[in-house]
């Protein structure tokens, strides 16, 4: 155990230091913004892990907490101030109103089976995206609008670091509560409802829980998101966002957290890379048909996702090993015929 | 003796289907109480009844006089009843530890003691403690089951076809724990395999076709030719 802890904990410092280094190493603003993009939706990925992963829950609905935090943070930037203690103040009117809204669309959905529980979402979710097209006195429509980040993140290397500052606090965080003894709680729900409730427990309030939890990471990811562009529009609520989360998690593996981290990496990259090959290969412009084509080989061939197929892999690794230790090396397909 | 339970023409429907239609007995403390009958006769049914599962829409489920007939799933089990399912219900992604975790909704001295208890009862689960519930056999992931239902003070435990594709040998150590359990708890036992039932029950109801055609004694049923070929096919 404590083996397996100390190498877990050996990845995660190398990794940091990995993270906290590369800027200094390759100065490509790029990288930057990249890294940047993939830490955000890594954020996004992870609280989406809680639902899916974490307590089987299938929301079509998630834009609609990340929208919620971009549009406090921009809406608040841009009509109050552009300093930090203003940023930080519309993270935290994000989060309570995410976590406000989470608990209320929860607490009238969550009773429902999961199916009709998704298309609630969605319907919640499309309310919000209807909600942000016309209320243009504030959000300016479909057009959107720029606004000026904080000072301090002039410098795009600041707010690269204060993001992956973000990612580790987030992700220690949630590690600990699905750790919890709640979080072992989320995880019998997903694996048996009934039995769960039958060993007493009210199981709608963890879902509930869950939900509230999602959403205001959601809704942090959302701000940080706005900043990173400078600008925001009702793409933040568009179903593409929470088709993003949910791909993630899926490439990655659910149930996980790393799972969701890696995923946004793959999937960041595939569509920076492929949107890249566009310009010496037209037949890249339409890099979205590749993308599903990535998506459908990579759920055919890892179902489980990249950490879940490595897990496997792990585990039939190291039972051959102890089989081995315990009955000495199998004999060869050949020398059993014979 | 003091009655725990009691379940008065107890109907139950699931979709269109009228499965139970008139489910009557009662199960007494410090007592094993058998239901028999046939395959499809409403056996696992009224015990997802009683625990709300597939809640009664007629009739009366008291529990220490206490109606429980419209309380939900989680309520019932906190009154003291605990629930082993026929596929167990393990979770497979959590440890045998974590699972008994779960399963605790407090960790008091006496909940510890118990786990103990139930630790000596099933030596297996000690030994596969940091296993995944997945991992386990069916023999174990059975154990595993009842220990948990056993960990929290429960007054009253519904086991469901605890031998159902076990071996014989593990059938026996089953069969074993529940005698032992039986020092501790009161029990409503589902069971098709009628040696083990007559070894361990102390009374019987008998069920077909979703209403209670016979209660009484075990030792009068174990004598009743007669009955057990019309109700269960042996003799």
């Amino acid at each position: 155990m404590n083996k397996k802890i100390s190498l877990r904990s050996f990845a995660f410092f190398l990794l940091l230091a990995i993270f906290i280094i590369l800027p200094f190493v390759n100065d490509s603003r790029t990288l930057l913004i990249l890294l940047t993009q993939i830490f955000i939706f890594g954020i996004l990925a992870m609280s989406y892990d809680i639902l899916l992963g974490y307590t089987g829950i299938v929301s079509f609905g998630h834009a609609m907490f990340f929208g919620i935090g971009a549009y406090t943070t921009a809406v608040m930037l841009k009509q109050m101030d552009n300093t930090l203690l203003i940023f930080v103040l519309s993270i935290v009117i994000g989060m309570i109103l995410a976590g406000f809204i989470s608990f209320l669309v929860g607490l009238l959905t969550l009773r429902l089976k999961s199916h009709f529980f998704a298309m609630l979402t969605l319907a919640f979710s499309g309310l919000f995206l209807v909600l942000a097209e016309k209320w243009r006195s504030v959000t300016y429509g479909n057009d959107g609008f720029t606004f000026r980040a904080p000072d301090l993140f002039r410098d795009r290397m600041t707010f690269y670091f204060f993001v992956l500052a973000s990612l580790v606090i987030i992700f220690l965080a949630l590690y600990r509560f699905v750790n919890s003894p709640t979080g072992r709680i989320l995880i019998a729900v997903r694996e048996n409802e009934q039995r769960t409730k039958s060993l007493g427990f009210n199981t709608l309030h963890y879902k509930v829980i869950a939900s509230v939890v999602a959403g205001i990471v959601a809704s942090f990811a959302g701000s940080l998101y706005a900043v990173s562009l400078r600008f925001v529009n009702t793409s933040v609520m568009a179903m593409d966002i929470t088709l993003d989360a949910l791909l993630m998690t899926i490439i990655g593996g659910v149930g996980t957290l790393v799972g969701p981290l890696l995923g946004s990496a793959v999937i960041e990259y595939a569509q920076h890379a492929l949107s890249g090959l566009a310009r010496d290969y037209p037949i890249f412009e339409r890099w979205i048909i590749f993308f599903g084509i990535l998506y459908i080989l990579a759920v055919i061939f890892f179902p489980k996702g990249i950490i879940g197929s490595l897990r496997l892999l792990f585990w039939k690794w190291r039972g051959r090993l102890k089989q081995q230790k315990t009955t000495g090396p199998q004999p060869q397909e050949k020398e059993r015929f014979e | 003796m003091t009655t725990l339970l009691t379940l008065n023409e107890v109907h139950t429907h699931i979709g269109q289907y009228h499965i139970l239609q008139g489910v009557n007995f009662e199960a007494k403390e410090g007592q094993v109480t058998v239901l028999l009958g046939r395959n499809g006769a409403g056996k696992t049914t009224t015990l997802k009844t009683i625990m709300g599962l597939t809640p009664a829409t007629k009739g009366d489920i008291a529990f220490r006089s206490q109606s429980i007939k419209k309380s939900p799933t989680y309520k019932v089990a906190k009154l003291g009843i605990g629930y082993v399912p026929e596929n167990q219900g393990i979770f497979a992604d959590l440890t045998v530890e974590e699972n008994m975790k779960v399963a605790m909704r407090k960790e008091d001295t006496a909940t510890l003691e118990r786990q103990q208890y139930v630790l000596e009862l099933f030596p297996d689960l000690k030994k596969f403690w940091k296993k995944a519930g997945g991992h386990l056999s069916g023999g174990q992931k059975q154990m595993l089951s009842m220990a948990r239902a056993f960990i929290n003070d429960s007054q009253l435990i519904l086991i469901d076809e605890p031998s159902k594709g076990l071996a014989p040998i593990v059938v026996e150590k089953v069969m074993e724990a529940i005698v032992e359990m039986k020092k501790k708890t009161s029990i409503v036992l589902v069971e098709q395999n009628f040696i083990m039932a007559s070894r361990i029950g102390d009374t019987y109801t008998l069920i077909d076709d979703g209403r209670t055609v016979n209660s009484g004694n075990m030792q009068d049923l174990i004598y009743d030719e007669e009955l057990k070929c019309k109700y269960l096919g042996i003799g």
